[in-house]
């Protein structure tokens, strides 16, 4: 590690923490190889997106007051999770006691492929990884923090995290007939609209099926744990990966 | 019904729902190809939201501009404050022509006013003149879409319609002989009608004129052949200058079929000699919604229906799940305007993927919106059991120990999601999904061995 090196806020979504923490480790280590100052502070909890995103935003500024105090002491904020950094940059009720920490940690919050890109200027990984990618582009994370270019808009293509993956040997990126159509999740509305948050999952899946994809790979875990789950209840064979995970196994 | 109800019924007919997807899948992809022969198009999106947004915050003045100009063009110019004084209106006038049969052409605000039963209560015989409107008002159903009306209809449904009510050949699903039977059936109408209604897609207050854009240039048959015109718009159909104009027939029709323009752009300015000319400007909550600071640009639409051809959950779900005059996620942030508790379920159908923003042609931020009427929903409402589950949520996420002590009763005992459980104690997530495999131990957990 640098002696300048920036001192880096590890942010690790409540799910993730609970349910996949190798994505968590991946992250860490894969940052630390980056040549990063990683800390994780152990007492944080939820970003409150969940509670946001199902109407109780104003219900949610003890859980942002907390995200603020645990986070303001970092040079960045890095967390896997698009959805979570986007929650944290734009739907977070504003704290006026904390005015000034709360806008240095909205500026400050990074998804991990747009800080390695962005701020670290890493161009590509290097490494290996012999296998057939699907790619699926969260929506929070390609619309919201405009990590990648989407079909709707007619802008100039590029994807952060795929530029990270570029170079990787044996990688076989598949190409999808539709390339950004979202998986389904939407935090409550897998709960509230089952029918639909299933169908749209079942689509997705088939979409990389259908190309022969050996891993569903994206950059959120709330999607891919949502399409995970459809795909082992219906023995799909593919498997789900974090980019996170991939980077950091593929490295060389 | 709520929507999540609507939509499992409308997903039970699988190979229906996959159709529907698939078809409106295709406009979209259409859409795409032609914008993307066009290098300046985001460009176009900023200055159709720009001229919207400069017409909007002066809306008062251009009205009565377009009122001055077209009132100086012979036009008779009404103000509807709902849509009751709407169908007022138009009853009014076609009592004064002792007139018993019209014809319509893309309204879908005299959908909103619900004209169709207003006239047919009084005796008059109402033709929608658009293929997909005359196909659906044969089953007395309201469009599911607000540009194709009849898109959850398949060509053999249409060819059983037409069979019983035009007599068509039993099983001719052929679309070219069953467009030529509407033609001869709608070509009787056109003559009988005295009077023509129309919509108006863009009202130019600089010239007192409107413009209708059709595909089939059957408002402009319907019109010709009547002596009087009825034009009936949302007050927010106005734009200030003619040369603004170009800007929208260009995204128009591209956002709408991926055409580059729509087939028939009818300027109306003046009656034609011996003729008249009515324009009826409708408010029916518009200003209203303007008053509301974070939605007033939903006004901004002009009606392409880009949003639902690329809304997933419309795709799979249908216009009608909506319940709404406009459905789709441009329906579900208006609907809520107009009955909020009606239309409660709307803005929660969604996963805030916000591809509706990104598609629509005047920059509306319809998932923006989505998300703050959330937010005025549950304000309205109370507190409801959910409300409460949040409360508890923001208490265990705001304090380290209670969150760690739920997480390990999660984890080992419960085996389910943290959102699932706080939000539904029945377990809605596993009905067709897995859940993911409990680790041995949280990351904390780990990163409290390995790192500290
Ligand atoms: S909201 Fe935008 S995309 Fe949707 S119908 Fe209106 S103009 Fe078209």
């Amino acid at each position: 590690m640098k002696n300048d090196a920036p001192h880096i806020g590890l942010f690790i979504p409540c799910y993730i923490d609970q349910f996949y923490p190798n994505v968590a480790i991946a992250t860490l280590e894969l940052l630390e190889k980056l040549g990063c100052k990683v800390s994780y502070p152990l007492h944080q909890t939820c970003c409150g997106q969940p509670m946001s995103n199902a109407g109780y935003e104003s219900e949610t500024c003890g859980t942002t007051e907390k995200f603020i105090k645990d986070f303001a002491e970092f040079d960045y904020i890095v967390a896997p999770s698009g959805s979570c950094v986007l929650h944290v940059k734009e739907h977070s009720p504003s704290i006026p006691k904390l005015k000034k920490n709360q806008a240095y940690v909205q500026s400050r919050i990074y998804e991990l492929s747009e800080f390695i890109t962005d701020i670290l200027k890493v161009d590509s990984i290097p490494g290996s990884f012999p296998h057939r990618i699907g790619f699926h582009a969260s929506c929070h994370g390609l619309r919201g923090l405009r990590l990648a270019s989407d079909s709707e808009r007619n802008d100039p293509g590029f994807n952060k995290t795929l530029q990270l993956m570029k170079d990787l040997s044996g990688l076989e990126l598949v190409e999808l007939s539709r390339r950004d159509e979202c998986c389904g999740f939407g935090g409550t509305f897998a709960v509230t609209e089952e029918a639909i948050s299933v169908q749209m999952g079942k689509d997705r899946i088939a979409d990389h099926v259908d190309k022969g994809v050996e891993f569903i790979v994206g950059g959120d875990m709330s999607c891919l744990m949502h399409m995970q789950g459809i795909a082992t209840r219906n023995r799909e064979n593919v498997r789900i990966m974090h980019f996170a995970e991939l980077l950091n196994q593929a490295i060389s | 019904m709520s929507h999540p109800a609507n939509a499992t019924a409308f997903l039970k007919d699988q190979s229906r729902a996959k159709w529907h997807d698939e078809t409106l899948w295709i406009v979209r992809q259409k859409r795409d190809q032609t914008i993307h022969a066009i290098p300046e198009w985001e460009k176009l999106r900023d200055l159709a939201s720009q001229i919207k947004e400069h017409t909007l915050s002066k809306l008062d003045f251009y009205l009565e501009e377009l009122e001055k100009n077209a009132s100086a063009n012979g036009i008779k110019v009404h103000w509807a404050e709902n849509a009751e004084e709407h169908n007022e209106i138009v009853g009014r006038i076609l009592e004064e022509k002792n007139c018993k049969a019209i014809v319509k052409s893309k309204s879908i605000l005299t959908e909103e006013c619900h004209l169709n039963p207003y006239l047919e209560s009084k005796g008059i015989e109402v033709v929608d003149t658009d293929l997909g409107e005359r196909i659906i008002q044969f089953l007395k159903q309201p469009p599911s879409h607000i540009v194709m009306p009849a898109i959850h209809l398949k060509k053999r449904d249409i060819s059983d319609i037409f069979h019983e009510k035009l007599h068509t050949e039993k099983g001719n699903e052929d679309p070219v002989y069953l467009t030529h039977a509407a033609r001869l059936h709608l070509r009787s109408k056109f003559l009988e009608a005295k009077v023509a209604i129309t919509g108006v897609n863009f009202a130019v207050a600089e010239t007192g004129e409107f413009v209708v854009c059709t595909n089939e240039g059957n408002a402009d048959m319907g019109v010709h052949l009547a002596d009087t015109h009825i034009a009936c718009m949302g007050i927010e159909k106005l734009i200030p200058r003619r040369k603004d104009l170009g800007v929208f027939l260009r995204l128009l029709a591209r956002s709408a079929t991926g055409q580059s323009i729509t087939n028939y752009n009818s300027h109306f300015r003046s009656p034609a000699p011996g003729k008249e000319l009515h324009l009826i400007l409708v408010n029916n909550g518009r200003t209203k919604q303007l008053a509301r600071e974070k939605f007033r640009n939903s006004l901004k639409c002009i009606r392409c229906g880009a949003c639902m051809n690329t809304c997933p959950i419309y795709r799979r779900s249908g216009g009608f799940s909506y319940g709404s005059t406009v459905p789709g996620p441009i329906g579900s942030i208006l609907s809520p305007g107009i009955d909020l508790k009606k239309y409660s379920t709307l803005p929660f159908a969604s996963t805030l993927c916000g591809s509706c923003s990104d598609v629509c042609p005047v920059k509306i931020n319809i998932h923006e919106q989505l998300y703050e009427w959330r937010q005025e929903i549950t304000k309205a409402h109370g507190t409801s059991a959910k409300g409460l589950s949040m409360q508890l949520a923001n208490g265990i996420f705001k304090s380290p120990l209670a969150y760690k002590l739920s997480g390990k009763m999660m984890r080992a005992a419960l085996k389910n999601l943290p959102e699932s459980i706080i939000y539904n104690p029945l377990n809605v997530w596993g009905k067709s999904r897995n859940l993911p495999e409990t680790p041995a131990e949280s990351f904390k957990d780990w990163y409290k061995k390995n790192r500290k």
